[in-house]
């Protein structure tokens, strides 16, 4: 591995990141995964770090899990992003950032399609008005939240409680980036570092003390692929996917995962208990599973924040070996213990994959 | 009367300029060679043999060195700007002289596509994964610590060339033979190695070119595969895992490889392209610059007193090359007859 060629592609596809004065739009389906991901963004951006975050209650689905699953026509799709757009207009805000990969890659296809087809968006703004009677300004920047996260990771960095380093040997966790499909490869230049070799996830691992494992199958899909997972008979083609992906890390004894979609976190996550079940294998160490996080978790872990209230009890995979390694503190008690220390009840432990 | 006192600029020292400049010589002109690097040859003097009789590239070299060894060579020699005047063309070179003549003759060559460019293939990111002329260079010296007894190795055609996206649409004409070729020439080294040649369609239009391909496969039971690369990536061992498409039976392929070759495409000389704005010269779509005429007149420019030869007008072989070469040769002659 050349390190210096991926450099010089990171560094021809440098995107601009605004810093400040953002209109955050929430994941539907991340808000059902894993909520106190997207919490943990707000507390983390606006209340930690003091940057201008706003986000409105009238905000819905972008459409794109409906669009990608050939449910809707993308005239619908487009009405409803057009709605996403009227709302940051009429709250003053021109810097778009979304939660969720595929709404990043919807909104991007959106705006070069009516970059392309003028009379098309013209056409959506008829039906918005039509239906709501809403106009709109088109956002001057729209990033994922992950670009932001990649934008403050020198920040986080700064305010480091820990690092992605093992409390015993003092060498860097091992750590595996996983970028969702629609963040980069339908538009190699709105992601940071492209298509092929994307940098948004790597650059925050490395700056906050982890190795990177460049694995053969590091670009194939995570295993959701919509009607991989969506069409029930298709759940085959889902878990297969995912079992190549870890049959293909495996060799490089990965510490963890960090993903930056919705749907790869949960089938990176999920997938391991029943590639365990079917097949009795586990690739992480002593029977467990490689935890697989979200970037605001991981972000979350190195400020300090307290793992259960990242929502690392959510997970299939238990966290514990990880927190372990790193020497992060934790109360096995308060594993199950929701909002004002409400029991959320402990789920039923597999009989191959080792938990906790 | 002939007049013989003109002098010919000749713009790079490859074949094409040394044949030209040694046929313009005979006839009794003055040619200046001017070659930026420091020797001359062009790429064929970084090659090892040539397809497809396995000719070594010094056998054709040195009957070129002879003929051009009486002609002002200016080596280490690159041009600032050209001028153009009445009737002449002044060339400012880098030493600061200047060189004024009656006719140039561009035999600028072509520039191998930088095969960094094609991302999802890992020419510089993974150590295994070499050029054509990375391969060629090493049958050359023997050194390059990438190639140590290969069991698998893959050559991948037409790596920016009819290639939209990488902004190369044309055929590069020379890199399906040239696969075939260093493809034979690793199993005559490696003959327990796997030879894999992954294409997009076989373009063998030249003499004995099919006869190579034929005993490619017959004699050497080198495997083509029809299907362009998806991706590659890197084992644990640095050998590089190669995805593909086999489109003659449908399926999707995946094989690990010691080493990969990228047989990288031809494009113009962008020097070429420089020069040639500067003087009013056209340059085509596809880059190259552009004939008065690409049937009756391919070596000649649309300005006066302006020939091409070899491959800065498209991609060549070296057979085609030179005698495009002895063709600008008398072009530029007729030129000057007809000035009287």
């Amino acid at each position: 591995m050349i390190y210096q060629g991926k450099q010089k592609i990171w560094s021809d596809y440098q995107k601009e990141i605004p810093d400040d004065h953002w209109f955050y739009v929430r994941s539907c389906i991340r808000q059902s995964f894993f909520p106190a991901s997207e919490t943990h963004f707000v507390k983390i951006v606006r209340d930690l770090l003091g940057k201008d975050l706003y986000e409105t209650p009238h905000h819905t689905t972008c459409g794109g899990i409906a669009y990608h699953s050939d449910t809707i026509p993308q005239e619908t799709a487009m009405t409803i992003v057009a709605r996403q757009f009227a709302l940051m207009t009429e709250a003053g805000y021109k810097n778009l950032v979304t939660s969720c990969i595929t709404s990043f890659g919807n909104y991007c296809e959106i705006l070069e399609t009516w970059r392309e087809f003028p009379e098309l968006e013209a056409r959506i703004r008829e039906h918005l008005w039509k239906a709501c009677r809403r106009e709109f300004e088109k956002p001057e920047y729209v990033a994922h939240a992950s670009d932001v996260i990649f934008k403050l990771r020198g920040e986080i960095a700064e305010r480091a409680k820990y690092h992605l380093v093992s409390r015993a040997t003092g060498e860097p966790l091992r750590v595996v980036e996983h970028i969702g499909c629609h963040y980069s490869k339908m538009f190699p230049h709105k992601g940071v570092g492209g298509a092929e070799y994307p940098c948004v996830l790597s650059g925050m691992v490395e700056s906050w003390g982890g190795q990177v494992i460049d694995y053969p199958e590091r670009r194939h899909c995570c295993g959701f692929g919509f009607r991989q997972y969506l069409v029930k008979a298709n759940r085959g083609y889902s878990v297969s996917n995912t079992h190549k992906k870890f049959e293909s890390m495996e060799p490089y004894h990965p510490d963890m995962i960090i993903t930056n979609c919705p749907g790869c976190p949960y089938f990176l996550d999920r997938w391991q208990y029943v590639i365990a079940e079917q097949t009795g294998k586990t690739y992480g160490q002593n029977g467990c599973g490689i935890p697989a996080l979200t970037y605001e978790e991981l972000a979350g872990l190195v400020l300090g924040y307290d793992p259960w209230d990242l929502g690392l009890q959510i997970h299939q995979v238990g966290p514990e070996p990880l927190l372990d390694k790193i020497g992060i503190p934790y109360d096995p008690n308060r594993k199950y213990l929701g909002l004002n220390e409400k029991e959320i009840m402990k789920p039923g432990l597999p009989t191959v994959l080792k938990c906790c | 009367m002939v007049n013989r006192q003109p002098i010919i600029a000749v713009i790079g020292a490859g074949i094409a300029g040394l044949e030209a400049a040694s046929q313009l010589a005979a006839l009794g002109y003055k040619p200046v060679l001017i070659e930026k690097a420091p020797v001359v040859g062009g790429h064929v003097a970084e090659w090892n043999r040539l397809f497809p009789d396995m000719t070594p590239a010094e056998d054709v070299l040195q009957p070129l060195l002879a003929g051009t060894a009486k002609v002002r060579t200016l080596l280490n020699t690159e041009i600032s700007a050209i001028n153009r005047l009445k009737d002449e063309y002044n060339l400012i070179l880098s030493d600061g002289s200047s060189l004024l003549c009656q006719a140039v003759l561009f035999a600028t060559g072509f520039h191998l596509f930088d095969a960094s460019k094609k991302e999802e293939y890992g020419y510089g990111i993974y150590d295994r994964v070499i050029t054509n002329r990375d391969l060629e260079q090493w049958f050359n010296s023997r050194q390059d610590a990438r190639i140590d007894k290969p069991r698998a190795v893959g050559f991948v055609h037409c790596v920016g060339s009819r290639d939209l996206k990488a902004g190369n649409p044309q055929c590069s004409k020379v890199c399906c033979i040239t696969a075939i070729k260093q493809a034979i020439e690793m199993k005559e080294e490696f003959p327990d190695a796997e030879i894999y040649c992954f294409y997009m369609d076989l373009r063998l239009f030249g003499k004995k070119y099919e006869d190579f391909y034929i005993r490619a496969q017959r004699d050497y039971g080198i495997h083509f595969i029809r299907g362009r690369i998806s991706e590659v990536g890197e084992a644990i061992d640095n050998r590089v895992v190669v995805k593909a498409e086999d489109t003659l039976s449908g399926k999707p392929v995946k094989v690990t490889l010691d080493l990969l070759v990228l047989m990288a495409g031809i494009v113009c000389n962008p020097d070429a392209q420089q020069y040639a704005r500067e003087i009013g010269v056209a340059v085509d779509e596809d880059g190259f610059l552009k004939s008065r005429n690409n049937l009756a007149a391919i070596t000649d420019s649309s300005r006066p007193g302006v020939f091409f030869a070899g491959a800065c007008t498209g991609a060549k072989t070296v057979p085609e090359t030179l005698a495009e070469a002895r063709s600008a040769a008398l072009a530029i002659h007729n030129y000057f007859n007809s000035r009287g």
